[in-house]
């Protein structure tokens, strides 16, 4: 499709592994050489995770009762996201906030693992198992748990505590979830059904029960840290991370309207969902690369890479990348895999980077990831879900003539 | 067709057909069966017998049994329902079943996750002497023995099962938007049409979540009918002494095509989406705003979208769950949009007969009001012995009744907040 609109990041907020923030994150990816293994904890038994930072969860939420009914993912994900609209300069009481559309990626949130351990325990014993289990679930499970674990109440509480209801969209699908959302805001602004978004996602990766429905299909690493590119030999795997990641989208012409600068500029969001037989994550990603450079000059590639470090698909997207000598940042290497949240990390990485005019320096000493010594006009984020969906967005430098 | 003119709508975008449709429910499995029942007035609700219910507040459900899914799961149950209203769709389409659908598939899915037979399979995989505990399920799970259940766990499985059967293309996308998923994905197939990025859409809503933890984390908001007497008479939407909706599962399907590209390859066309309208709340998880203003939005726009006034509006299928909430606010909503004209607008909810199909409502009921525009036959809202003094409507009381109807409106509210109508026509 032909836009004949600008599509521009003009918010970003970032709860992360390193940092709350948009300054504090970049500052630590550009201060650190080598960033990989920020905030890394062993609680999580033989999964090493990327906690979250440090922070007060409960500094953009009204009151305690709102709290209590909401899972910590949502908690992480409302913080990102008032963090985006202050960031983009939408004050918390504006006509704007009505006419937002949200769109968010979510898998399910939190159960309460204490209640699944006693009931288990309980139905190893129990005499006749059904009716053990209704009345052990009748009994245990808190009233609004369920409003805590449903995948559309976090954007319930982003409208909820932060009054953004335009339209409300929550979107599944793992890795293509993220994908989904970012897709979803960019080509109905582009299209004019819409003007401004707040779109992005969050994952508490501090928890057993997100990490046991990974590791049925053993995609977890289960080794000391390492960064994504150096997990092959050991068979791969994904380190989680939490974050909440939120990026406003707007058009060009309102974003120039109320005064609002760019980050950067989203060129092009494409997707692809190959079946995964060997070589087709790789076709896919490769295909994908190339029409989104379709006009583009030579200048050499500078990619965020969503890669998660599950084999084979990340050895895939390598050799795509190595073969487009690509300057290439694997930034699930410092954030963990934020799976549903992973490519508005990607993309708030890259606008963040174009605004400052650098990519970052490398994030793990493979070798793998070269030095970019001139800044770049345009960046590549990609996204290769762990076991299937393929995606890359291109984000463009914008001129500063054309922020007026 | 010559005049090219049809295909466009008033803002000049393509015009939205419908050309396939599959549908599933407790009251039958496919389109006919289930249509024959509800102009018969017929309930699919029935006592549970899937899993023993003593203990439960709730004991009766809209569940689909004659599937031979077993065991029973929610992502198997929900995949097989959602293959057969999409092959019933594409047939109907006149697309080759070995054919590609040359568009996107959009899905609403219900949660993905573990049920109590998987946590137990695994558990009893771990050492006994031990107490239960999720590091011994990781365990369990590392050695990878249990890999077969990964699919319950992967919001991706059931979208990427269904494209690999019914060739869609690109990157699936999978949506939730609480009770009005359904009608969500119609609404992002419909956009996409019409902003030209594909031919057509794959529009799917399928849920077979009637399962002890289903059923449990609704009763503990007081959200379910407890009538477990007799099944049938629970679900009485806009009734006084209505109670609580019954949970129930289906699934239904619809292809979208541009009209332009229906026309073009002689495909029929069953229908048009006109509009869609969305509005979030942000009053309450459970309960929308007290003055309906969300609701009320969320009509307008469809009609807005769609370019009609509410006068053109022939009919309406209700969200109408039968919970006390739902349908004293959806009854003010419409009073607010089609004003004096109301009392005499038929207003009737599919819900009374089959249950609320939850993440598949908005789809089911959007095949079933272009089902009603089609036969000319309203279906009924049944179970309406006792009509709720405060809510003013012609709800088509208990019997089917014939009508010539153009255009309808298909509501479909959810929890967080969410609020989708749709905008329907019988002809293009």
């Amino acid at each position: 499709m032909s836009f004949d609109r600008e599509i521009w990041v003009t918010g970003i907020g970032l709860l992360t592994s390193l940092g709350e923030g948009v300054e504090s994150n970049f500052e630590a990816l550009c201060a650190r050489i080598n960033a990989a293994s920020s905030n890394v904890t062993g609680a999580m038994g033989a999964y090493p995770v990327h906690a979250l930072c440090s922070v007060d969860l409960a500094a953009y939420v009204s009151a305690r009762a709102e709290l209590r009914q909401m899972g910590r993912w949502q908690r992480i994900g409302v913080h990102a996201a008032a963090l985006a609209l202050a960031d983009a300069g939408v004050p918390s009481k504006s006509d704007i906030l009505d006419r937002m559309h949200l769109a968010v990626a979510a898998g399910n949130g939190e159960r309460d693992i204490g209640v699944d351990a006693e009931i288990l325990a309980g139905l190893r014993t129990a005499e006749e198992a059904g009716p053990y289990l209704n009345d052990a679930l009748a009994r245990g499970l808190r009233p609004t748990l369920y409003l805590g674990e449903l995948s559309n109440l976090l954007a319930g509480n982003i409208q909820i505590l932060l009054k953004v209801t335009g339209s409300s969209r929550t979107f599944k699908g793992e890795e293509t979830a993220g994908l989904a959302c970012v897709e979803d805001a960019w080509r109905r602004i582009g299209a004019g059904q819409a003007e401004i978004a707040l779109v992005g996602g969050a994952l508490n990766a501090e928890r057993e029960d997100l990490l046991l429905g990974y590791e049925l299909g053993c995609n977890l690493w289960s080794h000391p840290h390492a960064s994504v590119w150096e997990r092959a030999e050991a068979g791969g795997g994904f380190v989680p991370g939490s974050a909440g990641v939120f990026l406003v989208l707007e058009s060009a012409t309102h974003a120039r309207t109320r005064g609002a600068e760019p980050y950067a500029r989203i060129a092009s969001v494409a997707s692809d969902h190959s079946r995964r037989a060997q070589g087709a994550a790789a076709r896919a990603l490769g295909r994908l690369i190339d029409s989104a450079c379709a006009g583009r000059s030579s200048a050499p590639l500078a990619v965020l890479s969503g890669a998660s470090g599950v084999e084979p698909a990340t050895g895939e997207e390598l050799a795509v990348l190595r073969d487009r000598s690509a300057a290439v940042r694997a930034y699930g290497s410092v954030f963990g895999h934020t799976v549903e949240a992973h490519l508005p990390l990607g993309v708030a990485l890259g606008a963040m980077a174009l605004r400052h005019g650098s990519l970052y320096p490398p994030f793990d000493r493979s070798g793998l990831e070269k030095a970019l010594d001139e800044a770049p006009d345009d960046i590549f984020v990609t996204s290769l879900g762990h076991w299937r969906g393929e995606g890359v967005v291109k984000l463009d430098r914008v001129a500063a003539e054309a922020k007026r | 067709m010559s005049d090219t003119r049809r295909y466009t709508n008033a803002k000049g975008r393509p015009v939205v057909a419908v050309t396939g449709m599959g549908l599933l429910t407790s009251l039958g499995r496919n389109k006919d069966e289930t249509w024959t029942a509800m102009i018969a007035g017929r309930s699919g609700i029935r006592r549970i017998t899937r899993f023993p219910t003593g203990g439960l507040r709730t004991t009766i459900a809209g569940t689909v049994d004659f599937m031979g899914v077993e065991p029973y799961s929610a992502y198997d149950l929900s995949l097989a329902m959602a293959l057969a209203v999409a092959r019933e769709a594409k047939q109907q389409a006149r697309l080759p079943s070995a054919a590609s659908i040359p568009g996107r598939l959009f899905i609403a899915t219900p949660p993905a996750e573990l049920e109590w037979p998987h946590l137990r399979a695994l558990d009893a995989g771990c050492p006994q002497a031990e107490r239960a505990a999720y590091t011994h399920l990781l365990a369990a799970a590392r050695t990878g023995r249990h890999r077969a259940l990964a699919r319950h766990a992967t919001f991706l499985a059931i979208p990427d099962a269904l494209q690999e059967e019914l060739g869609t293309l690109g990157s699936p996308v999978t949506i939730c938007t609480a009770c009005a998923s359904g009608a969500t994905a119609i609404q992002l197939g419909a956009e996409a049409i019409r902003r030209g990025d594909m031919e057509a859409a794959l529009c799917v809503g399928t849920d077979a979540t009637v399962h002890p933890e289903g059923l449990i984390r609704f009763s503990l908001l007081s959200a379910l009918s407890t009538r477990n007497e007799f099944p049938e008479k629970a679900s009485r939407p806009f009734s006084r002494g209505r109670d609580g909706f019954v949970v129930a599962e289906g699934a239904a399907a619809l292809i979208l095509e541009s009209l332009a590209h229906a026309e073009a390859r002689g495909a029929p066309v069953l229908g048009v989406v006109r509009g869609a309208g969305e509005k979030a709340d942000d009053y309450h998880r459970t309960r929308s705003r007290p003055d309906g203003h969300a609701i009320i939005s969320a009509m307008r726009g469809a009609l807005d979208d769609a370019g009609f006034s509410p006068e053109q509006i022939d009919y309406v299928n209700a969200h109408g769950t039968s919970t006390p909430e739902n349908d004293k606010m959806e009854c003010l909503g419409l009073r607010a949009v089609f004003g004096d004209r109301l009392p005499r607008l038929p207003v009737s909810s599919n819900k009374s007969m089959i249950g609320h199909t939850l993440i598949a409502a908005g789809a089911v009921e959007a095949v079933i009001t272009i089902l009603t525009l089609r036969a000319g036959v309203l279906p009924p809202t049944i179970n309406y012995e006792e009509p709720d003094p405060d809510l003013a409507l012609d709800v088509v009381p208990n019997v089917a009744r014939p009508a010539s109807v153009k255009t309808a409106l298909s509501n479909s509210f959810g929890f967080g907040g969410q609020n989708v109508c749709l905008v329907l026509s019988r002809d293009p």
